[in-house]
Parts: structure tokens; C-alpha cells; sequence
């Protein structure tokens, strides 16, 4: 297992990310943008959290044409495993390797906190670990992570079964954090190899930090 | 040539910061005054060209590659000599 962990300008989780991987026994290595191709035993790229060119213009926006990610595109073509975590997941629907975008929170703050999200398919190597309705303990901390889908997209990403994670309280209702279509948190491309989510499940590690409910997220990427 | 590109979200799509700050208005007394409040960006690119058509061609395509994210944004290029 050969997770790569991408690092672009104003990353910051790329440490996390890579701790949290390491402890599952996977090998990690970080990739500065300016790299265009992967290495070849690359079993999971994953675009991690921060603020990538400062949120310039756009959170993600200019990330999206950086030398690495037309790497990441064949990579994602060929079916290969993506995932991003938040600045990751804005990077990829700005690249439209995932469908809708993310806007400004509803409320306009920067939202920072654990918060509860809710498994709504685990038909999917990322969350295999996981029960259909459970709620999982998992940070927060973004100012974009309002996802929008217009009816249409919405519809499609419900009917293939796309929709990830919906943010909750801590029985499972769904509960409105920052105005999310749905209350979405997290969703996957169609092929199911392509996975984005708001919250950060490498900051759920270890019990002394408030909660390990990001072990069996990421652990599905190991199996 | 100068290529003036404003830049807003979609019709339909809601704009929070408008909302707030029309919220806002309306304490400081311009509620009759005011219906809407929408939030956009300015984007000033000065051109090489002075070629109106190449212009209007290049500056479309850097709206649909970078400038604008046309799932939620609409833009708008206004040209000057």
C-alpha cells in the first residue's frame, strides 16, 4: 500500500494525513505539485486539506492546473483511487473529477469543530468498513464546504448511490451545518474510485484527540 | 485592450454574502430603497491584443478554464479600447 499525499502552495495537512495512513501500516509518500508523474506503485492519491494558493480567486480553483494533476487525472482515469479532504475535495470538483461545487458557508463563517456525519452508502471501497446509518465523530474546519448540486445533478448522485455522508447530530438526524444541498459532507464520482469530503477523518486518530472514527474510514482503502 | 470581467454567481444559486448585506441595508434605513443585493467579482485583465473578436475568444475560454466556476457562476466580458 502507497498512499501519495499531494502538497500544493498553502497545504496543510499533508502531516496529518500522512500520520494518520502510516498508522494503518501504509507507506507515504509526500508530492510537491510541480511533479508530473506518480510513482508507479501508487495505490491512493489523496489531495489533502489547507489552503492551496491561499483560497486565491477561488478555494481550489488554482490548484486545479497544477503540473501533478493531469497526473492525477490519468491516474483517476485508469481507475485508480482518489480522495480529497477538504481544500482536496474544492480541488477536486473545481477539476470536475467530482461532480457540484462548494460555496461560501450559508452562514458565512469559518465552521471549526467536531460534528457528527452520517454513513448514507457503504457500497464503496472508502467506507466498506462502515454501517449504512451510523454517525461518526469527525472534525470539521472550513469556510467553502457548502455543496451545491443543482435538482438534476442532485437526482443522479441520489439514484447512483453517490452520496456518501450527510452531516448529523449524534443519533444520525440530519442536521444542517452550512447549508449543503441535502446536508451532503461527502459524495464519489460514479465509478466509485473518486471520493471528496468536507470533513477530516486523519484528524480522528486517536482517542486522546477526541475521537477515532476516522480509522475505519480510511482502513477501507487499505482492505 | 482592456477586458472587464464581472463575475457572479447564477440566478437561483443563493448568494449569502448579498443576503447579509442586504440584511444589513435594511438596519441603516434603506429597506424601501433596496430589492436585492447580489455579490460578484471584478476581474480587470489588460490584453495585448486590440483585436475585439480574439479578444472576446481568448478571454471566454480563460472565464470556462479558470476565472469563473460555471457550475454556480455566470461572468460577463465587457471590452475597452
Amino acid at each position: 500500500m502507497h498512499v501519495v499525499v499531494l502538497r500544493f502552495p498553502g497545504t496543510n495537512c499533508e502531516f496529518d494525513t500522512k500520520y494518520a495512513f502510516e498508522r494503518l501500516g501504509a507507506t507515504v509518500s509526500i508530492i510537491w505539485h510541480e511533479e508530473t508523474t506518480l510513482p508507479n506503485d501508487t495505490t491512493l492519491v489523496v489531495l489533502p486539506g489547507g489552503f492551496s494558493y491561499g483560497d486565491y480567486l477561488r478555494s481550489g480553483a488554482l490548484a486545479k492546473h497544477a503540473p501533478i494533476m493531469t497526473a492525477v487525472k490519468e491516474y483517476a482515469s485508469k481507475g485508480g483511487f482518489v480522495l480529497g479532504i477538504c481544500n482536496g475535495f474544492q480541488i477536486l470538483t473545481e477539476t470536475g473529477l467530482l461532480p457540484g461545487a462548494l460555496k461560501r458557508n450559508d452562514n458565512l463563517h469559518f465552521i471549526s469543530k467536531h460534528h457528527h456525519i452520517k454513513v448514507v452508502s457503504n457500497n464503496n471501497p472508502f467506507l466498506q468498513n462502515t454501517t449504512i446509518g451510523e454517525a461518526l465523530n469527525i472534525p470539521v474546519a472550513h469556510h467553502d464546504g457548502n455543496f451545491y448540486a443543482n435538482d438534476e445533478l442532485l437526482q443522479e448522485l441520489i439514484a447512483n448511490d453517490q452520496v456518501l455522508l450527510q452531516y448529523c447530530d449524534k443519533d444520525g438526524n440530519n442536521q444542517i451545518l452550512n447549508g449543503s444541498v441535502d446536508q451532503i459532507a461527502g459524495i464519489c464520482n460514479k465509478e466509485k474510485n473518486i471520493f471528496g469530503l468536507m470533513p477530516h477523518p486523519e484528524r480522528a486518530m486517536e482517542a486522546l484527540l477526541g475521537s477515532v472514527d476516522g480509522v475505519k474510514m480510511l482502513e477501507g482503502f487499505l482492505k | 485592450m482592456k477586458a472587464i470581467v464581472n463575475i457572479g454567481l447564477k440566478t437561483g444559486v443563493l448568494d449569502s454574502q448579498g443576503k447579509a448585506t442586504h440584511h444589513t441595508l435594511d438596519t441603516l434605513g434603506f429597506k424601501d430603497v433596496v430589492a436585492d443585493v447580489r455579490i460578484g467579482k471584478q476581474i480587470i485583465l489588460q490584453l495585448n491584443t486590440s483585436d475585439e473578436n480574439e479578444a472576446r475568444e481568448q478571454v471566454a475560454k480563460m472565464c470556462e478554464d479558470l476565472l469563473a466556476n460555471t457550475v454556480i457562476e455566470d461572468y460577463e466580458i465587457t471590452l475597452e479600447a
